[in-house]
This record gives C-alpha cells, structure tokens and sequence, in this order.
C-alpha cells in the first residue's frame, strides 16, 4: 500500500497497528503534526485527508491506502507561509505553539465544511448559508485545545483569514 | 495494543465472511475501537474494514431515507433530506464529538461504540464488570455523576454516549443487519440492551452480524424536531442529559409527539411513558412535567446524580415549549 504525503507518494506503516500519527512522525519525519493527548480529546494530532480534517491519533494508517493527506508542512508550497501561518502570529494565536499545527489544519477544515454549507450545533437555521461568526468558529474548532489558553487570538486569526467574503485568489489560495 | 490482522471488505458478504468469530471486529472510522485497543480495553485479533462498503443516502420506495452504515457522521448530519425532514438528526450528529471525529466516525460505528464509563477505562486500577465479566462495578459508590438513572443493574450503572442514537430511537428507525443466516432488520429500539447481568453485551447482535444501513421511515411529525444536549462544557462532552424531540400541533393541543433520553440509560430511551401522556393534551408547562415525571416515576438516581430527574423534566419542559410554539428552525 502507499499513499500521497503533501505530494509525494510515501510507503505504508509495516504493522497495522501504527496510527497515521506515529507513522507521519516517526517513519517520514514529518514532526510538525503533534502528539498531545493520543486519545481523540484534543486535536493536537489533526491533518487533512483529501481536504477533510481528521485526528491522525485514531486513524490507522492502513486504513487510508490511496488517500491524499496534507499535514502543516504542505500547506504552503514555497518558503512563504499560509495565509492563517500569517494571521496566528499577527493575531498572537499562541503562545507555546504546540497545538498550532493542529489548528490550523483543522481551521482550513472548517472553512471548507462552512463553504459547503456544513451547519453546526450553534447554527440557528440548519439550512443556510453558513455565516462565520465568532460564535461559529468558537463551535467549528471546540476539538482543538490550546492549554495555553490563546483562543481568543486562534479565533480572531481564523476569522480575519476566512470570514471575510473571499476573493477568487483568495479562495484557491485557501483551498491550497 | 495487541497485534492484530487487518482486512479490507469489498462486499458485503466478504465482510460477513470475514468478520465471522468471536475474535473479530468491524472497523469503521475507528475513533473508539482503536482506542479501546490501544488502552488493551478491547483485544480483537482481526479487525475487518468496511468503510468501503455503502455510504450513500438515498431515497426509499416509502419516502424516507436508507443511510448505508459507511457514511461519515459529517455526511449524515449535512444531507439536506436529513437536515429538513428529520432536522434532530442533524441536530443531535452535531451535538455530538468534535468535526475531526465527526469526519472519521461512520454511522454503523456510532451505533456499536461501546456504552462505558470512565471505570470501563481504568483498566489498572478499576473493578467493571463490563470489562471483566464478574469482577465488580466501581462506578456504583464511586464518581457517578454521568451514569445511569434508569434500567440501570447492580452489574453496571454506565450511559450509552451516543447522541445520534438517541435521535434514531425516536424517529423509528430501522436497522438493516447482514448476517450468517442472510439479511434481517430490526426495530431500533431493540438493537441496545440494557445490562441486566451481562453488561459486557451492549446490542443484541451475534458475532459476525454487520449492520449495512439504517432506514428512517417517512415521519411528518419529524419535520418539527430539535436536539437538546446538556453537559458541563459548551462543546465536545458527553451529555449529562439529552433530549430528542417531535411533536405535530392541532392548535393548541398536541396530535402527535416522538421523545428519546440520551444520558439516562445504558441505551438510548424512548419515553414510552412521557408519549402518551402527551398526546391529545393541550400543550402546558404543567403536561410537560406531568409527562417528564411519568417518564422518570422509576427513576434510581446514585450518589453524585440525583440531579438528573430534574434536568430531564426541565430540559423536556423547554424543548416541549419551543417545538409547541414553533420556535425551533
């Protein structure tokens, strides 16, 4: 089996037992993506897998024979940083930046649930467009922990990134 | 985690094939049984993965819906005929998890993730008889304040943590099951047990049966439906307690009502008492606690959870009242 890391088509674990988690860190070296809690409570641990975000702790790596994964390092494809990498320093959204990979993953996530029209728990009306409020985002990213407590800067970046109407370039630039 | 064998299933019947003795177990998304296994809670030596078996949702003959067991809760919870027909399934998919988890975890999963209690985890320093048949309960005289209230046993007071099951319960649904003997169906009010002295069952299903699809029937009085959750945070926690609500208004007075507990009970409740209490009466504060309190009149509450009762009656009373007046989108 084997499946496409960032790009590039890389080997599957040897035994199945290996979670995504352990074999992007410990077998490709891909160490940005974070082990915190290894149990699903977290969100350390959160990659994208053809766009859509996931806890790489309870995944089993075998199980994602063929798929596409995206982990902190691929987002951006030159030296450059993304624009949310941008925003969370502008808007201080960490202090020990632990838990950043894992955010950040999940908050390119959310953006593209929000824009198919994915509703939340706190969306007052299941069928419209979805509206990237405070509250929204706070709801959409309660799987990520920050022990740091840096939320409110998490939000704000996420919301100065994704809330405001996009623009074509804007857009694909996200979706990247 | 204990070495195991891990196979993939095309078909239905090379699940069935595959997954047949006591050894082995479904994978779905694998956001509780691989936690299990790792904490060596659950020791499945294969683990057969039917992911790739049907996740579509689509129409019945009867007008309602066939969800195959494959489709993600994100899916679910998304599809427009769920989200305007039966809007407290999305509500209660929503409720439930985190997005991450939500993505990963499929609806035949959601059903057979163990019901279990933190004690169910401990596995160095707890006594559970769910875990270990005959070696005792710790969550009876211990830290109790998420268990059960009722139809709880002296074997096992722990809460089945599903909220999207608590919706199915009451919508009726229907579960589809492939097994040794061929395919069969079952009400879903009768795939959960309660623990009584086997509380290491939590279904009723046999080694090797595989649920393939969850049918909601066509329900009028669930268009006008709503989740409730309660729990100690605003977000990703299990329910202390929760409500899955229908109701049909003719006037003032109630024509038809559906209710289901989360949080109350080793599986999901159907209010067979608050029901038809309802029915036919004029909709009031006082019918709604009426009703609650025929629900909870068995009620055993344990030491750290004698607020439950209430909690219930109330969070009923004002699910009640918004649904009656029309309020919840």
């Amino acid at each position: 089996m084997s499946f496409v890391v960032n790009g590039n088509a890389v080997p599957g674990p040897a035994d199945p037992r290996v979670s995504l988690l352990d074999h992007l860190r410990e077998t490709l070296h891909l160490t940005g993506t974070k082990k915190g809690c290894n149990q699903g409570a977290c969100g350390a641990c959160t990659v994208l897998v053809d766009g859509e975000r996931i806890l790489s702790c309870l995944a089993l790596a075998v199980q994602y024979d063929g798929r596409e994964i995206t982990t902190i390092e691929g987002l951006a494809e030159t030296a450059a940083l993304h624009p949310l990498q941008a925003a969370f320093i502008e808007h201080d959204g960490f202090q020990c930046g632990y838990c950043t990979p894992g955010q950040i993953c999940s908050a390119i996530g959310m953006a593209a649930e929000a824009r198919r029209g994915v509703p939340s728990h706190v969306s007052a009306d299941l069928a419209a467009d979805v509206i990237l409020t405070r509250d929204e985002i706070q709801e959409r990213m309660s799987g990520n922990l920050c022990r740091c407590g840096a939320h409110n800067g998490i939000i704000d970046a996420i919301q100065a990134t994704m809330a405001p109407a996009p623009t074509a370039e804007t857009s694909a630039e996200l979706a990247a | 985690m204990t070495p195991f064998t891990y196979l993939r299933a095309d078909t239905v019947n090379d699940a069935v094939r595959l997954g047949a003795g006591e050894t082995a177990a479904f994978l779905g998304g694998g956001t509780n049984i691989v936690d299990l296994m790792r904490e060596t809670v659950a020791r499945h030596e294969t683990l057969v993965d039917v992911t790739r078996l049907s996740a579509a949702v689509t129409e019945t003959a009867e007008g309602g819906l066939l969800i195959g067991a494959a489709a993600t809760n994100t899916a679910v919870a998304e599809h427009h005929g769920v989200r305007t027909r039966y809007p407290m399934l999305s509500r209660a998919i929503l409720a439930g998890a985190s997005a991450q988890i939500r993505n990963m975890a499929t609806v035949g999963g959601n059903l057979l993730q163990r019901t279990r209690c933190t004690y169910f985890y401990d596995t160095d320093g707890s006594h559970c008889n769910k875990r270990a048949p005959g070696t005792g309960c710790d969550a009876r005289e211990g830290f109790n304040r998420i268990h059960a209230i009722l139809g709880a046993s002296d074997a096992c007071v722990a809460t089945h943590p599903s909220d999207m099951c608590v919706a199915l319960t009451a919508l009726d649904a229907v579960v589809h099951v492939e097994g040794r003997d061929g395919a069969r169906t079952l009400p879903f009010g009768e795939l959960h047990r309660l623990p009584g002295d086997r509380p290491d069952l939590d279904t009723v299903l046999a080694a090797g049966d595989l649920i393939t699809a969850i049918e909601l029937p066509p329900l009028g009085v669930a268009a006008r439906s709503t989740y409730r959750k309660v729990r100690d945070r605003a977000s990703y926690a299990f329910a202390l307690i929760s409500v899955a609500a229908a109701i049909e208004m003719d006037g003032d007075r109630i024509a038809d009502v559906r209710i289901a507990f989360g949080g109350v009970a080793h599986k999901p409740w159907r209010a067979t008492k608050a029901e038809p209490a309802l029915r036919g009466e004029l909709a009031s504060e006082a019918v709604f606690r009426a009703a609650a309190a025929a629900e909870f009149a068995d009620a055993r509450p344990l030491r750290d959870n004698a607020f439950k009762p209430e909690l219930a009656t109330r969070t009923l009373a004002a699910v009640l009242a918004e649904l009656a007046k029309g309020d919840v989108a």
